[in-house]
């Protein structure tokens, strides 16, 4: 039932090596958001990062996508080092990524049409995705028109439509409201358990993390972002999101991460308000 | 970006029906005062020009700079319903019509190519720049050695006016492309070719759309000041014959229809422009009941 198995003794579907990232910033300094990073997503595992503000949980996430190249290390998919945009993965973006020109309906449909499908087929497909996140109804709704929250469950569905085999998600339900949000995430928990994607998943509320991995990675606050803890998650599964919050286990779990975190987040905090 | 202004766009279908934003009378009343001011003008105009109101000598030295408002409005008549302003009005419909879409497709393809090519657009820049500071309508005497005196020339002048400002709203659209929205097209799989067509196209015409009124504008600018420098046919034209014989009247006429012509346009294009840009967010969006 546990599926917290060592990652080790999996087939690693996504793997960072050492990866430093580095930004030109304002006067020519440089700032180095990620140093040294090195961490493994396991063959459909659930794994969840954690840290706090501005500490470049996004940037790790576009190193993984393929969209930034790392300073210096690399990003492994399937053991194949990544070069260019990473294929096997779909990205859920923590800013808003619909194009504003085409309805819900258009969003979810596109990567099928970059794809090759015909319209129609691809129409089809995407009003059963739009049903599945519980936005039937809405096709003909442009981007504008639709609640922030809406526009999450599309991009949503925009990804899982291609059924990706491995899930880049930032951020994705930090705009529910809460009773959504769990739904959502017992979705997702269900979607997941049914072909077991690899999950990398960003988030910084830590009850999420828990409730929702394998396994919890706590990143340091920034500069120099890197791996400050990784914690197995060993509650049972299949998890109802809103009632293992009540377990002892998940309580054990949750403070001896925020244990971890929390100076973390105090130092995060101090640097933004230097 | 927009180009209407704020008392249009309240005649435009605007969504509270009865009484346009932020303004302080009724729809009934707004008519009246676009009336009222309408017929003062004419009433002024028309006393100043009347020997008897005003005094003969002077009433007739007025007409002969402003014309006369009744023989202004004789004229129009008279062309609509013998039918002679028909194909003037045709060719200088033609002549802008032609000028907008080639115009409009140099514009969108130059646009498209310079902002995707960096080194290309740094290497025309200056050329650019300069090419859009000149005051173009003086190019007129050049089209007209270069492509005679009928449509072609006007159409060249009109296309020098379009394109400058359809070009530089698809170089802007497409640098205002949202990053996050190409990674989102690029993540989905989209090619460089589908990334032209679904992300920078639609993007780059929106700004073309939204600055319909400006370049329909221009065309038509073009092809009127190209008939007047010089031409056989067009309203433009018919103005320029009435200001040799100092026919003023037939003049006005001819501004009048031009005017008239110019406020259909504007309104044709505010429709497409409501059908092609439905996913655009406006700031007044509810229904009023
Ligand atoms: N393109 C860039 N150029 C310069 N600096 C950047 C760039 N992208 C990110 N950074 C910096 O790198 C750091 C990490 O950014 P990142 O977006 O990864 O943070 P994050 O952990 O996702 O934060 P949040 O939780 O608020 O989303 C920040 O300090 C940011 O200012
Ligand atoms: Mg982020």
């Amino acid at each position: 039932m546990a599926s917290a198995a060592p990652a080790q003794a999996r087939a690693r579907a996504l793997a960072f090596e050492r990866v430093t990232c580095a930004f030109a910033g304002k006067g020519g300094e440089r700032y180095t958001a990620v140093s040294d990073t090195s961490f493994v997503v396991g063959d459909g595992e659930f794994v969840s990062v954690v840290g706090p503000t501005g500490c470049g949980k996004s940037t790790l996430l576009n190193v993984a996508a393929g969209l930034l190249a790392p300073s210096s290390g690399r990003a492994l998919v399937d053991g194949e080092p990544l070069s260019g945009i990473n294929r096997r993965a779909g990205y859920m973006f923590q800013a808003d990524a619909l194009m504003p020109w085409r309805s819900a309906l258009g969003n979810v449909s596109a990567g099928l049409q970059f794809r090759g499908m015909a319209r129609d087929a691809a129409a089809a497909r995407a009003r059963e995705w739009l049903a599945r996140v519980g936005l039937a109804g809405f096709e003909n709704r442009y981007p504008h028109q639709l609640s922030g929250g809406m526009r999450k469950r599309v991009a949503l569905a925009q990804m899982l439509i291609l059924d990706p085999g491995i899930l880049l998600m930032d951020e994705p339900f930090s705009a529910l409201d809460i009773q959504t949000r769990q739904l959502m995430e017992n979705e997702l928990l269900e979607l997941w358990s049914s072909n077991r994607k690899s999950v990398l998943f960003i988030t910084h509320d830590l009850e999420e993390a828990i409730s929702l991995s394998d396994r919890v990675v706590v990143l340091s606050a920034g500069p120099g972002t890197h791996p400050i803890g990784e914690f197995a998650i060993d509650l049972p599964r299949p998890r109802d999101v809103a009632e293992i919050r009540l377990s002892p286990r998940f309580v054990e779990l949750h403070e001896a991460i925020w244990h971890v975190l929390k100076s973390e987040v105090l130092k995060g905090y101090a640097q933004g308000k230097r | 970006m927009s180009n209407g202004s704020a008392p249009l766009a309240a005649t435009r279908k605007a969504v509270s029906r009865s009484r346009p934003k932020g303004v302080a009378i009724g729809r009934m009343q707004l008519a009246a005062w676009h009336i009222a001011i309408l017929a003062v003008v004419f009433g002024v105009w028309y006393a100043l020009t009347t020997p008897g109101i005003v005094d003969a000598a002077y009433a007739n030295r007025i007409a002969f700079f402003f014309g006369r408002p009744l023989q202004v409005v004789k004229v129009v008549i008279d062309w609509f319903v013998s039918g002679k302003i028909y194909p003037h009005l045709a060719i200088t419909l033609w002549e802008t019509l032609l000028a907008f879409a080639i115009g409009s497709v140099m514009g969108l393809g130059v646009g498209l190519w310079l902002a995707l090519s960096p080194t290309a657009s740094a290497i025309a820049e200056p050329y650019i720049t300069a090419m859009n500071a000149m005051p173009r309508v003086i190019l007129a005497p050049i089209f007209a050695v270069w492509f005679g005196l009928g449509v072609l020339s006007k159409v060249a002048l009109g296309v020098t006016l379009v394109f400058f400002i359809v070009f530089f709203n698809v170089y802007q659209g497409v640098k205002e492309v949202s990053p996050v929205v190409l990674a989102n097209a690029r993540m989905l799989g989209a090619s460089r070719q589908q990334l032209l067509r679904s992300i920078y196209l639609p993007s780059a015409t929106s700004w073309v759309f939204s600055s319909l009124h400006t370049s329909v504008g221009m065309a038509f600018v073009g092809a009127v000041v190209g008939e007047y420098l010089g031409s056989a046919k067009g309203v433009g034209y018919l103005i320029l014959q009435a200001e040799g014989v100092f026919d003023i009247n037939t003049v006005i006429a001819g501004i009048v229809v031009l005017t008239i012509f110019a406020l259909l346009l504007d309104f044709v294009v505010t429709k497409i422009e409501a059908r092609l840009l439905v996913w655009r967010p406006r700031t007044a969006q509810t229904e009023s009941l």
